[in-house]
């Protein structure tokens, strides 16, 4: 698979899951989610407002562990 | 010591911080001036660009907003953070790789055109004007209320120093002055925030503490709202009452918008290695999520301290902060019982919603106003959503030391931003609009005393929106992301991951998305405001939210466009393959 190709697998992967957690448990579903509950949080009422914050940031941590990673592979010479 | 004295001290000490790095990290070279050299430290990149983001909009306003609004609030929580991880993930490392001064610089080149630079320098300054009237308004809503100068002076000394440091350092000195500033804006945030959970809920971690049980009792805290903001006639807390749709829309819009904001992405371009560029999107995700996270405690808190503090109150026993804010105009009550007491429920309090007050004083010592009261509801309180954050510690009852420390962080949210946003207007000016397309034979001598006339240009002006407000910052706000999604985004996105897109395509995306996206706003906020309510929006979108609408319209013409007309030239292509390279 060329660079540009993993780049976009990546890419395109990260990019589910931050849907899912913010326009798909925050907003589409949040409603049925609601039913649930952590602690004294509606779950739907939680990604909304916590949640999908916290995924955002793991995921973009995994977004530059994966790049360094495919980066390396490739044997980039990484200069300015 | 009393609180505004020592506001009037950690101001002080904090404008001299900023001072003094700035002083320490003036800009010798236009490279300098633009990017600081490619020499920012990622971790010190990543909290430069959370200050850069987080605005007096974050800082002041958000907590408030969602204090009012609920769960419909978590638009700005998802729509502000979200977007973050599309510019991290889609735009930053490319135009970083990229490695030139300006976003109008990637679209001028990329494009191969003068006219789509030109298209992108004016979307640019429009945005970054309306940003920093809202910037402006926070300075001197602090000024007036915390340190009792008149707003006209508070904006001037904000000015003041932001001249200074911009002007000076530029993005150096901005960089390096915007690390203290989110180390003063945060921990401003959070420490009142802290204090309150433990007096609320017992629990110290503010994010934890707003789904726990209220203290000394087994109810949930957001339960308790709930029925709070039921039993006064409004929508249970945590339940959306704007439709999934325009949610949706919402969120979109301020999500795809913040990702084609100029002054965050310009950011990325201050890093040494695109590996950098992506390390600090990360760190920068981190700083931004701990007040994000925080923020919407902070609205659940204050929505109960403000309940509990004025319900049923007599008004002549009402708490210190009620008049305090009454004195400046932000809390209006009028009593529509005459029982003397503060009765606070759903419904705008006043005919025409702003009060408007005359110099006379009432029977309980309350400010008049002569607006006419709303019968419709019983409800006596005009509040200015805007206030809640900076109130919160005195409704909380917390010592005068937070106070003033809230004071100085809200100040250096709202300078950070501005500054930011101020070398984005100069760099236009006098790198894309002189150097570029006017006068390219300049040294670079002359286009650096031409950024700085720019900078101190575009803060007169900014200061002259702090001085006499326009009355429609709040609705321009819409149009400034609206815009960016509509039109900035697009572009950007395609033009690295589209290689196909021709010059053609381009601008004609553009300029669809910005008619489509201000023809709708503009028939909805300034010509029929009147019809502005779900029944007559396009698919129930609001105003609001049109700008993602407006980005598939882009989107659309630009492809189509394409088709029609030949493909770039072959060095575009070139270049294409070279940002893509790792």
């Amino acid at each position: 698979m060329s660079y540009w190709k993993a780049n976009l697998l990546i890419l395109s992967i990260i990019l589910s899951i931050w849907f899912l957690v913010s326009f798909g448990f925050g907003i589409i579903w949040s409603e049925s989610l609601d039913a649930l509950s952590i602690g004294g949080f509606k779950l739907g009422f939680w990604f909304a407002q916590q949640g999908s914050i916290y995924v955002f940031v793991i995921l973009i941590f995994v977004y530059v562990i994966l790049m360094n990673r495919l980066d390396k592979k490739f044997n980039s010479k990484d200069k300015d | 010591m009393n609180a505004q004295l020592l506001t009037f001290i950690f101001v002080g000490i904090s404008f001299s911080l900023y001072i003094g790095i700035a002083i320490w990290s003036r800009a010798k070279s236009t490279s300098d001036f633009y990017i600081a050299d490619k020499g920012v430290n990622p971790i010190a990149n990543g909290m430069a660009t959370a200050a850069d983001w987080m605005s007096a909009a974050s800082f002041i306003s958000m907590a408030g907003i969602i204090s009012f609004l609920g769960k419909d609030g978590s638009v700005y929580l998802m729509g502000w953070t979200g977007g973050y991880v599309l510019l991290a993930l889609l735009l930053a490392p490319y135009l970083r790789k990229f490695g030139q001064y300006t976003v109008p610089d990637f679209i001028g080149t990329r494009y191969y055109s003068d006219a789509a630079r030109l298209v992108a320098v004016l979307c640019l300054i429009f945005i970054s004007f309306t940003y920093i009237a809202g910037q402006m308004r926070g300075v001197g809503i602090v000024f007036s209320r915390f340190l009792e100068v008149d707003i006209d002076l508070g904006v001037v000394i904000g000015m003041a120093i932001v001249f200074f440091y911009a002007v000076l350092g530029g993005m150096k000195g901005i960089t390096y002055t915007q690390v203290a500033q989110y180390c003063v804006l945060i921990f401003a945030y959070l420490v009142p925030a802290i204090f309150i959970s433990i007096l609320i809920t017992n629990n110290p971690i503010p994010q934890l503490g707003f789904g726990g049980q209220v203290s000394g009792s087994s109810v949930y805290l957001l339960d308790k709202l709930d029925q709070l903001n039921i039993e006064l006639g409004f929508n249970e807390y945590t339940s959306n009452t704007k439709s999934n749709i325009d949610v949706f829309f919402i969120t979109a819009a301020l999500m795809f918008g913040t990702a084609g904001l100029p002054h965050v992405i310009v950011r990325f371009f201050t890093v040494p290695r695109v590996s950098d560029a992506r390390k600090s999107a990360g760190y920068a995700l981190i700083f931004i999520a701990l007040l994000y996270t925080t923020a919407p405690a902070v609205s659940a808190f204050a929505r109960v301290n403000f309940i509990e503090s004025v319900q049923e109150v007599e008004y002549e026993d009402a708490p210190g902060w009620f008049k305090n804010w009454e004195q400046i105009g932000l809390i209006a009550w009028k009593d529509k019982n005459e029982d003397g007491k503060i009765n606070y429920s759903a419904g705008e309090a006043l005919e025409g919603v702003k009060p408007k007050f005359s110099n006379s004083i009432g029977v309980y010592g309350e400010r008049e106003v002569t607006n006419e009261p709303n019968l419709q509801n019983s409800n006596e309180i005009y509040i200015d959503r805007d206030i809640m954050v900076l109130a919160n510690p005195e409704i909380a009852k917390l010592p005068n030391w937070v106070i003033a420390l809230v004071a100085a962080g809200a100040l250096a949210a709202a300078l950070s931003t501005a500054a930011g946003l101020l070398l984005v207007i100069s760099a236009s000016i006098s790198h894309d609009l002189m150097k570029k397309t006017l006068m390219p034979n300049i040294s670079e001598k002359q286009e650096l005393l031409f950024a700085r006339i720019a900078a101190a240009v575009a803060i007169i002006v900014a200061g002259l929106f702090g001085i006499y407000p326009p009355g429609f910052v709040a609705q321009v706000v819409a149009f400034a992301f609206g815009l960016a999604a509509s039109t900035i985004f697009p572009v950007l996105f395609l033009g690295i991951f589209y290689k196909r897109l021709n010059k053609e395509g381009a601008i004609a995306g553009m300029l669809s998305g910005l008619i489509v996206t201000a023809g709708y706003i503009i028939f909805f906020k300034f010509i029929n405001p009147e019809l502005n309510s779900s029944e007559n929006w396009l698919f129930g979108i609001s105003p609001e939210g049109f700008g993602f609408f407006g980005m598939f319209i882009n989107f659309g013409v630009a492809l189509f466009v394409s088709f029609i007309f030949k493909a770039p030239p072959k060095r575009v292509y070139e270049l294409i393959d070279e940002i893509r390279k790792p």
